[in-house]
């Protein structure tokens, strides 16, 4: 068989389907078009700044390629082109704002970097110093040790909840999962109104990183549960079944077999969840105290964090406190996308497996 | 070895056996321990409930329906710091709150919709892998960036926007003013949370409109329909319950978003309906705002206005809930 | 897997000269009822004819299974009536016919796999060496230990190694075993699998091929010594080398185990089984058709639709 392989010429292979270099220049010089004719029409016009430009862009965007799509294919076609260039344009839209955040941030933040910043705290300075005194050590310790207590508390519940939905299928599984939903929906202020509610002014009577860290483990608990239970539900009946056809009770199928086929996208889930709470801000503000001074102890007096680090720089409102503010939110915002990353590089794995 | 004769008075069918699965001991304690967690989410919202309605208890009494008709906020004391009278009335910052998370929900919908139908059906291979990538990585921004972000870049932006839209638009109640003050509207607190809440309904709809049957887009283009065409055919209907569901999920978000809404939103007691107009209220703004020098009685009333939040919110998660099991049943 | 391959496994498998003395007989026998009996026209009898129940071996586990007057439902959906059989100690039994006859159901029922549908239901006894499994009290965990089961597709556990997945049913019903290198080898020889493997022991199981995989899946169920193995369309995800490689397995552990198989291909069912039970749905409940020795079914039916379905009429 392989020799006849050999003597035959094998055709190239071609993707007939894909628009030609002369329709993609015509694509394109729809683009231009529109683009010279807005730039044109503002130019003439009284109209001046980047919004209305961009704003007619959009309509003669639009106008051409339905121009276009009508005299050459008809209407049909003109229609189809239109829609297409505008769900484009609305996509757009959307990414407009977090470009712009993003270049904020790092403009603004990275005049507020500097070696100081994660090796002193402000016990000793306020805002208003010059930048390259104090720092945000406390915050990144207090933010730290607040995130890990609220993810011992969460990680086994959301968890729970997930094996709960997936394994037992209880009778209460639809109420669960619709709770789970509500629960993602809770504003952040208001569980940390729950916990003086329930926890400070009752019994403890005192601020600290511990309600900081019992709020934001109710914050976490719903993200950790609902990606937890996806992916679960990923994982195939068979391994259950052939888990307990091999004479496992359900608790060693679950722990020895499902859990561990699981285990990248549990590790996801925990991911997610620290990345839902760590910028969480509002609940902090309420319990945790919020410290100028590195405090380790989560049980006893005020403990900072980067949220209201960010929160209290901003309010003293001088350029120093300010670029305090957005030095602190570049950190936020770095932490943010490493956990992103790690997530995403975490379920991709899982996904080639 | 032979095959057991039937009965021959036809098949007589023998009643059900009652299967007695009596668990392991170990599997019992499993699945307590696992329902017991399971449940956690039912007992930390009925708390959340219960301790919200224990503390605020007192002022909902006295208040009665004025807690949610009247707009006043105050708590009047004398020289030693005496309580003589006070008067909490949460309808301003109840309207303002809607307002902004509507705003909000009509700006970031049509745009959302739009998003997650270009990266479904038009965007391909490493350019939809990356529209869904920062996407996703939006929805996990940290909401005290939004706000801030939207005091510093966006404010600026929307006030001049806003004088524009009240020359020429003035004439439509929404859009007029009693003065000419454009900063920190309920428009640009509308605006960052559409910003906030554009990534979750983007996502929610983008997974629906992913699963729509590929035959029935098969079977929509074999008989000779365009893109659009498909779409409107095929994947609308289909995604409608999620597109819905994603806005309603939204909503409650916006509603109860704080920080975002604290920073860029100029609390006034009063109901203000002129989106324009530089006075809006919000409940949970609120209660940050008033937290830090709240006498006791003061946090009584902040948690019955905690309680009140939190119930509106639930009651759209449980709307949101309803609307897309119903649509989604009819839908597909 | 060749002839000097099998023979050295079934000699670390630990089976005594016996054994092999019987085998040699056979193959002798085995061509000889060849030559004597003329073929019959379907394909598929002769295959069967070429194919003869064994003698008694010493070292068979268990006394054997037995079903009786099994119905099971889906809610009210009734998509079992009335299966009656008893498989011996030691033989291999295909249950054949369309889908949804409700063979993979009935299958299930003997060993309790059937009631993880939360609607199903069922009624009749299943014997195991003599007692009624579905007996109030029953240890439903030790009932599975010693029906094992093999499922249509392969499915070893992700999160372990092939070592691992082969004594994963010990660590699963907490069993101790003294020496666990010599179980994992002689149970991946049983199932036709150490040769390949030995020197990858310690690699995942999804590193294998597909018909590897279904191979190592045997070998986790041999691991906890079963009496009954039961295969459900093991071989319908595989390509025909894995698929005869699996058949080879089938013919080796018939001698020690009893064996049932469910197969949509009838070449398979005529190749591996020793007993054949035709079963069929008229789109009520699915019924046992006709039950006998697969050289009976294949070549002389009883039942006129038994023919039509061997004969390839219809299905």
């Amino acid at each position: 068989m392989s020799e006849t392989k050999v003597s035959r010429s094998v055709p190239k292979p071609s993707k007939p389907w894909q628009p030609s270099a002369a329709e993609r220049a015509q694509s394109l010089s729809v683009g231009v078009l529109a683009a010279l004719a807005s730039v044109g029409l503002v130019a003439l016009t009284p109209m001046k700044g980047v919004l209305p430009t961009v704003i007619f862009f959009g309509i003669f965007a639009v106008l051409i390629g339905f121009v276009k799509g009508t005299f050459t294919r008809g209407s049909t076609t003109g229609k189809n082109n239109a829609i297409g260039i505008l769900l484009g344009l609305g996509t757009c839209v959307a990414l407009i704002p977090i470009a712009s955040i993003l270049q904020t941030t790092v403009s603004r933040g990275y005049k507020g970097i500097h070696t100081g910043l994660f090796t002193e705290d402000m016990s000793m300075n306020t805002a208003i110093d010059p930048i390259t005194e104090g720092g945000l050590l406390h915050a990144l310790l207090g933010s730290l040790i607040m995130v890990s207590i609220a993810l011992v508390i969460a990680m086994p519940l959301g968890i729970l909840t997930a094996i709960y939905l997936t394994e037992i299928k209880g009778r209460f599984s639809r109420p669960v999962r619709f709770l789970v939903q509500a629960m993602s929906g809770v504003p952040s202020i208001v569980a940390g109104l729950f916990i003086m509610s329930a926890i400070i002014y009752p019994i403890t009577k005192s601020f600290n990183g511990l309600m900081g860290a019992l709020a934001l483990s109710i914050l976490m608990i719903p993200t950790i549960a609902r990606t937890a239970e996806e992916v679960l539900l990923l994982i195939p009946n068979d391994l259950r079944e052939a888990g307990v056809a091999l004479g496992g009770t359900q608790w060693r199928t679950v722990a020895m077999v499902v859990v561990p086929a699981a285990r990248s996208g549990l590790i996801t889930a925990m991911i997610l969840g620290i990345a839902r709470v760590i910028g969480e801000t509002a609940p902090i503000l309420l319990v945790s105290g919020g410290g100028d001074a590195i405090n380790v102890n989560p049980v006893e007096g005020p403990m900072g964090s980067l949220p209201f680090y960010i929160w209290k720089s901003f309010f003293f409102g001088t350029e120093e406190a300010t670029t305090r503010g957005w030095a602190g939110l570049l950190v936020l915002l770095v932490f943010v996308l490493i956990l992103f990353t790690l997530a995403r590089t975490l379920s991709r794995r899982k996904v080639r497996r | 070895m032979a095959i057991t004769e039937k009965p021959s008075a036809g098949p007589a069918i023998p009643t059900r056996r009652v299967i007695t699965t009596e668990p392991r001991l170990s599997d019992k304690v499993f699945r307590g321990i696992v329902t017991a967690g399971g449940l956690s989410s039912l007992i930390i919202l009925g708390l959340i409930a219960i301790f919200l309605a224990y503390q605020g208890y007192e002022i909902l009494v006295k208040e009665g329906t004025s807690f949610f008709t009247s707009s006043t906020w105050e708590v009047i004391t004398d020289d030693v710091g005496e309580v003589q009278s006070y008067d909490f009335g949460l309808a301003a910052m109840l309207v303002g709150t809607v307002l902004c998370a509507l705003i909000a929900v009509i700006v970031a919908v049509p745009v959302a919709v739009a998003s997650a139908l270009f990266m479904t059906f038009y965007a391909q291979g490493k350019i939809k892998a990356f529209l869904i990538a920062v996407v996703d990585l939006m929805a996990a921004f940290p909401s005290i960036l939004f706000g801030f972000w939207g005091f510093f870049i966006l404010m600026p932006k929307v006030e001049y926007w806003s004088l524009l839209i009240n020359k020429y638009l003035g004439w439509i109640p929404l859009f007029s003013v009693d003065a000419k003050i454009f900063t920190r509207s309920p428009f640009l607190a509308g605006l960052v949370l559409a910003v906030m809440i554009i990534p979750i309904t983007t996502a929610v709809a983008r997974e629906v409109f992913d699963q729509t049957p590929l035959d029935r887009i098969q079977a929509a283009y074999a008989l000779g329909a365009t893109k659009w065409a498909m779409i409107r055919a095929v994947a609308l209907p289909y995604g409608r319950g999620g597109v819905v569901g994603g806005a309603m999920l939204g909503l409650g978000r916006a509603m109860g978003e704080t920080v975002a809404v604290y920073t860029v939103l100029n609390i006034v007691y009063q109901i203000n309906w002129h989106v324009l107009f530089g006075a809006g209220g919000n409940v949970a703004s609120l209660i940050l705002l008033k937290f830090g020098e709240a006498k006791p009685l003061e946090i009584k009333g902040l948690m019955a206005a905690g309680l009140a939040l939190f119930l509106l919110t639930l009651l759209v998660n449980l709307l949101a809930d309803f609307i897309v099991a119903r649509t989604g049943k009819k839908g597909r | 897997m060749s002839f000097s391959d099998s023979v050295s496994a079934s000699m670390k498998s630990g089976r005594d000269f016996q054994n092999r003395q019987e085998k040699l007989e056979k193959d002798a026998t085995m061509n000889e009822s060849d030559q004597a009996k003329s073929p019959k026209p379907s394909s598929l009898a002769s295959v069967a004819k070429s194919h003869i129940s064994r003698g008694n071996s010493a070292r068979r586990l268990g006394t054997g299974l037995e079903a009786k007057g099994i119905h099971a439902w889906f809610g009210s959906n009734h998509v079992l009536a009335d299966i009656s059989l008893d498989f011996a100690s030691g033989s291999v039994t295909a249950l054949i016919g369309p889908s949804g006859c409700g063979k993979s159901t009935f299958i299930r029922t003997l060993n309790r796999m059937h009631e993880f549908i939360p609607t199903a239901a069922m009624a009749g006894e299943v014997l195991l060496d003599g007692k009624d499994i579905y007996a109030p009290g029953t240890d439903v965990t030790k009932i599975r230990l010693k029906v094992g089961m093999v499922f249509q597709k392969p499915n070893p556990f992700p999160s372990m190694t092939i070592g691992e997945n082969v004594l994963s049913g010990l660590r699963l019903a907490q069993l101790k075993v003294e020496n666990k290198d010599d179980l994992v080898e002689e149970c991946l020889a049983r199932a036709g699998l150490w040769s390949e493997v030995k020197d990858r022991l310690g690699e995942y199981g999804g590193a294998l091929s597909g018909g590897q995989q279904q191979r190592l899946c045997i070998a986790r169920s041999l691991a906890v010594s079963p009496h009954v193995l039961l295969m459900d369309e093991p071989c319908s995800a595989l390509d025909p080398g894995s698929t005869l490689k699996i058949e080879d397995t089938i013919a080796e552990l018939s001698e020690t185990m009893t064996i049932i198989i469910v197969t949509h291909n009838m070449q398979q069912a005529a190749r591996v089984s020793d007993y054949t039970a035709f079963f069929l749905s008229d789109g009520g409940p699915g019924e046992m058709v006709e039950y006998g020795k697969t050289t009976e079914i294949f070549s002389n039916p009883r039942d006129k639709r038994t023919e039509n379905y061997v004969t390839g009429r219809f299905g």
